[in-house]
């Protein structure tokens, strides 16, 4: 790992003090129910959805309020202390590891729905609110939240909004930064910023757009104001059952062609479906070597003539069986398979990496097979989940901890995938962020010139690299400097503080 | 040099007694395009230019930028120059970089439903391209400055907004990735040229609507739509309030509409509803007989104002809440009577509307746009910004309005362009 000290933050027996100072602080601030220094507590909080990643932090906060976010921040600015925020822990890139010497800020208690405005199509939430529960509140008005990211019953729109989550119906309505217009902020600085509100279009730097998706990079976000989406008319979920993914490939290429944008095309291939079977007995068509699960919405003249469509291109491509959902049990059924994918893999494998990984679609076949090449060649066992209509894959790769070597030759082939994705034109991450499991990666896809870019803009929010340090980038950067060309080694690398991968 | 015009021989003096070495500023193209002085014509909303750089290459606007910055130039970039009065003047202009060289559409893969092109290439270039293939970009650019040639990256630097982001939103949705040249000369890329990418932070974004000045977008990919094959529009005219409670209403329906779009001509009580819906055959005539009955008005032709700007000496750009479209209407309405104005308003009901003023005195231009202002219980539920204003009426205006987060946009711009070289002047908080 790579150090994320900077001359700003104090290290070692420094360090341990500061975030002494910082205990005592905010234990006489906000009062010891809202301050966890109890080692067994605090391991609890040891790591977010990715638990190949642990760190225990050095204190927990539970935040109540923006001024409790403020209050922390703050104290964490002027003793020099990382802090690190955490919504619900469903993070699957390790973006909510905690540091050891620093502050976890819990945001889970912040949950309440402040205010549903269905007339002005928006709601104002606080961040610790889960995704699914805001739909739920909003359905009887005839709205909805659109990102519905797989784990949207349990996820946090904070932390949705860290990671720009997607979720499989983001093809047609976007993810979280298209549905956010305002956002409550505490800056690294410990001050509070609003941003946007209700209105679109805010004037000035598109300061949403940097936030959404920063990974908790640039402060804590404390409010947030999301639009809200019209129910649709009428909404149809086709099941198609297919010999092979090419063939299912091609007929999700012949729908996009034919001009229509599905609110949902998802894939699963063999494997994940056996899976998916055993866990679930979703009664996917038997001998099936993928199926596609697409899902047309809008007003119903329009359904109709796209239902057709998808039907049409299916059958031309290959698909052996289709079926339609007659109501929402038999919809619910459908996505049931592919919503417990993920979960259903630990039937067939003891351990499984889950990757997530973009390329252009079209793509599509050429990589499936040059993962399938990859796996063999590893000796790795992969099913394949993926958001085929926006080139998302999220490849699992299947491994048994207890078999010597298995694990890296694991790590080697999630690894591989996403070189692959890179050499395709594509992106190391469709959703789930780059947190502290991908930073490595991001001198793949970018240039130094590219990365030095995004922490000029880091740096204009937090100068002293203490909201969330050691997530996104791979190597620090010292605030002090110019932006623009770096001449001779990095200041870090040369001071000894930091490797440059 | 070629033989140069009494004017430009003039500028080419100015140039000289700024200390600026432009003979050092075509050398660092390196043959990628030609730098010249600047005409007549090489104005920034009533900044005389004394040079004009035109790069065909990003290697080359880097070079030239890299150079001009050194010698302590400010740069504005230009397009076709359709928004150039947009913003505030800049302090200075010393060299303008002009886009047009590079015009290259780069990629467009018709199976990914993405392009991309180079800033300079005209919009409406793109779109031919991309339209061969039944697909289009769904930025609805100002018709007036797609016709005069607006570019790609005019368009994402003055974060161009119109009918059609109802359904398929902003710009700034759209771009799904730019590479920009900053005020040094770095070269950097953000995002990429998938739909899906949670990959580094999405300066792109940050990049739309900052009127080049956080660095000059050279490069950027889109996400485009297939073109939907038919198309209807549904007509009503009726008084202020009771048009925009029907927008309102078609909003909120399920019918799907692609656009939903009021006209108030200056000085009238009345307003001109317009929805767009697109779609297939049948499915579409459907839904417009829906949509009419909804309203109480027609089916009918596109009407003349559609993706238009309004009239008016100054233009300005308010938003709104859903609710609060009606307040702004009928602050228009009083705008007017009070200040003795005319105040055209136009655009979505989505709550993004423009507004053309033509006013009789600073005075008066300052309290219909204070006006407007207010029609918004809080900023944060309506603002208005003033686009573009004559320089006689520029006197006591406030052009932007309460700006939240404007610590944090001037810190941007410390970080990206410390030497203030980029537009300074033009943007928010003098930004």
């Amino acid at each position: 790992m790579t150090s994320t000290d900077t001359a700003a933050v104090p290290t070692g027996r420094a360090a341990a003090d500061a975030l002494g100072r910082v205990t005592a602080e905010l234990s006489g601030a906000l009062g010891a129910e809202q301050v966890i220094t109890d080692r067994q507590r605090l391991r609890t909080y040891e790591c977010d959805g990715l638990a190949q990643y642990k760190v225990v932090p050095g204190l927990v906060v539970l935040a109540r309020d923006a001024d409790d976010v403020a209050a922390a921040v703050g104290a964490c600015a002027r003793h020099g202390v990382p802090f690190v925020a955490r919504g619900s822990g469903t993070g699957l890139s390790g973006g909510a590891l905690p540091q050891a010497e620093g502050v976890l800020i819990v945001m889970s208690q912040m949950r309440q729905i402040r205010e549903i405005d269905a007339a002005n199509q928006r709601a104002v939430v606080d961040p610790g609110v889960i995704n699914l529960a805001l739909t739920r509140e909003t359905t009887p008005d005839g709205y909805y939240f659109a990102p519905d990211p797989s784990s949207q019953s349990v996820c946090s729109i904070g932390g949705n909004v860290a990671e720009n989550s997607g979720g499989a119906h983001c093809l047609k309505y976007g993810f979280t930064t298209n549905h956010v217009t305002g956002l409550d902020l505490v800056t690294p600085a410990g001050e509070h910023v609003e941003i946007g509100g209700k209105a679109p279009d805010p004037p000035g730097y598109d300061l949403l757009g940097a936030l959404v998706g920063s990974e908790g990079t640039l402060g804590i976000v404390t409010e947030v104001t999301v639009r809200l989406t019209r129910l649709p008319q009428e909404v149809q979920t086709v099941l198609a059952g297919f010999r092979s993914t090419d063939d299912a490939g091609a007929a999700t290429s012949a729908i996009i062609a034919a001009g229509v944008i599905p609110a949902a095309i998802e894939m699963m291939d063999a494997l994940s479906i056996e899976a998916a079977e055993k866990a679930v007995a979703c009664g996917y068509p038997a001998g099936a070597g993928a199926v596609l699960v697409v899902e047309v919405d809008g007003a119903a003249a329009d359904v109709a003539g796209e239902l057709a469509e998808v039907l049409r291109h299916c059958e031309a491509n290959g698909a052996f069986e289709t079926r339609i959902a007659a109501d929402d049990v038999e919809r619910a059924l459908i996505w049931k398979g592919r919503k417990s994918a993920f979960a259903a893999v630990g039937r067939i494998s003891p351990d499984y990496i889950v990757q997530d990984g973009v390329i252009p679609r079209t793509a599509l076949p050429q990589v499936l097979r040059q993962i399938a090449d990859l796996a063999a060649e590893r000796g790795v066992r992969v099913a394949n989940v993926f958001h085929a209509g926006d080139g998302n894959l999220h490849p699992l790769v299947l491994f048994d901890d207890a078999e010597e070597g298995a694990a890296e030759r694991a790590e080697e082939v999630a690894g591989g995938i996403l070189e692959l994705c890179i050499a395709n034109g594509g992106s190391i991450t469709g959703e789930h962020g780059v947190g502290s499991d991908k930073a490595r990666y991001m001198p793949k896809m970018f240039t130094e010139e590219d990365l030095d870019t995004m922490q000029a803009v880091r740096c204009a929010f937090d100068p002293d690299n203490i909201s969330n340090p050691g997530k996104v980038f791979p190597t620090p950067r010292l605030c002090g400097e110019r932006p623009g060309r770096r001449q001779g080694a990095h200041p870090l690398q040369e001071a000894g503080l930091a490797e440059v991968f | 040099m070629a033989a140069r015009t009494g004017a430009a021989a003039a500028h080419q003096g100015d140039a000289r007694a700024a200390g600026l070495d432009l003979t050092a500023l075509a050398r660092s193209l390196d043959g990628a395009g030609e730098v010249r002085e600047a005409g007549p014509d090489d104005v920034v909303d009533g900044v005389p230019a004394a040079a004009v750089a035109r790069p065909t290459t990003v290697e080359g606007v880097s070079a030239v930028l890299r150079e001009a910055t050194a010698q302590g130039m400010v740069t504005v970039a230009r397009g076709a120059g359709t928004a150039l009065t947009w913003g505030c003047p800049p302090e200075r202009a010393d060299l303008l970089l002009d886009t047009t060289g590079l015009d290259r559409l780069v990629e467009h893969e018709a199976g990914d439903l993405v392009v991309v092109a180079e800033a300079g290439l005209a919009l409406r270039d793109l779109q031919e391209h991309v339209g061969r293939a039944g697909q289009e970009l769904v930025a609805d650019v100002p018709r007036e400055r797609l016709e005069g040639g607006s570019t790609v990256g005019g368009a994402l630097a003055t974060g161009a907004s119109g009918p059609r982001r109802l359904q398929r939103l902003a710009l700034r949705d759209l771009v799904l990735g730019t590479t920009v040249v900053l005020a040094d000369g770095t070269v950097a890329t953000s995002g990429g040229k998938v739909v899906k990418n949670v990959a580094g932070y999405d300066l792109a974004k940050l990049m739309t609507g900052s009127f080049g000045t956080l660095g000059v977008v050279v490069r950027a990919a889109f996400r485009l739509h297939p073109v939907r094959p038919d198309r209807a529009f549904v007509l009503r005219t009726g008084p202020l309030e009771e048009v925009a409670d029907l927008a309102r209403a078609v909003v909120a329906s399920q019918l799907a509409p692609a656009a939903v779009e009021l006209d108030r001509p200056a000085g009238s009580d009345e307003a001109s509803l317009a929805v767009l819906l697109e779609g297939t055959g049948d499915a579409v005539a459907a839904r417009a007989a829906d949509t009419a009955a909804l309203v109480g008005g027609a089916v009918g032709e596109e009407p003349s104002w559609w993706g238009r700007l309004p009239g008016g000496d100054s233009l300005a750009k308010a938003t709104a809440t859903l609710v609060g479209v009606k307040d702004l209407l009928l602050a228009a309405r009083a705008a007017e009577q009070a200040h003795g104005a005319a105040v055209a308003l136009r655009g979505s009901a989505v709550g993004v509307l423009h507004a053309g003023v033509t006013a009789p005195g600073a005075g008066a231009l300052a309290g219909v746009v204070a006006g407007l202002r207010a029609a918004a219980p809080s900023p944060r539920e309506g603002t208005v910004t003033v686009l573009t204003v004559p320089a006689e009426l520029r006197e006591g205006l406030d052009v932007w309005g309460p700006v939240g987060g404007l610590d944090l946009m001037r810190s941007i711009k410390e970080r990206l362009d410390p030497g203030r070289n980029l537009a300074p002047g033009r943007f928010v908080g003098g930004i």
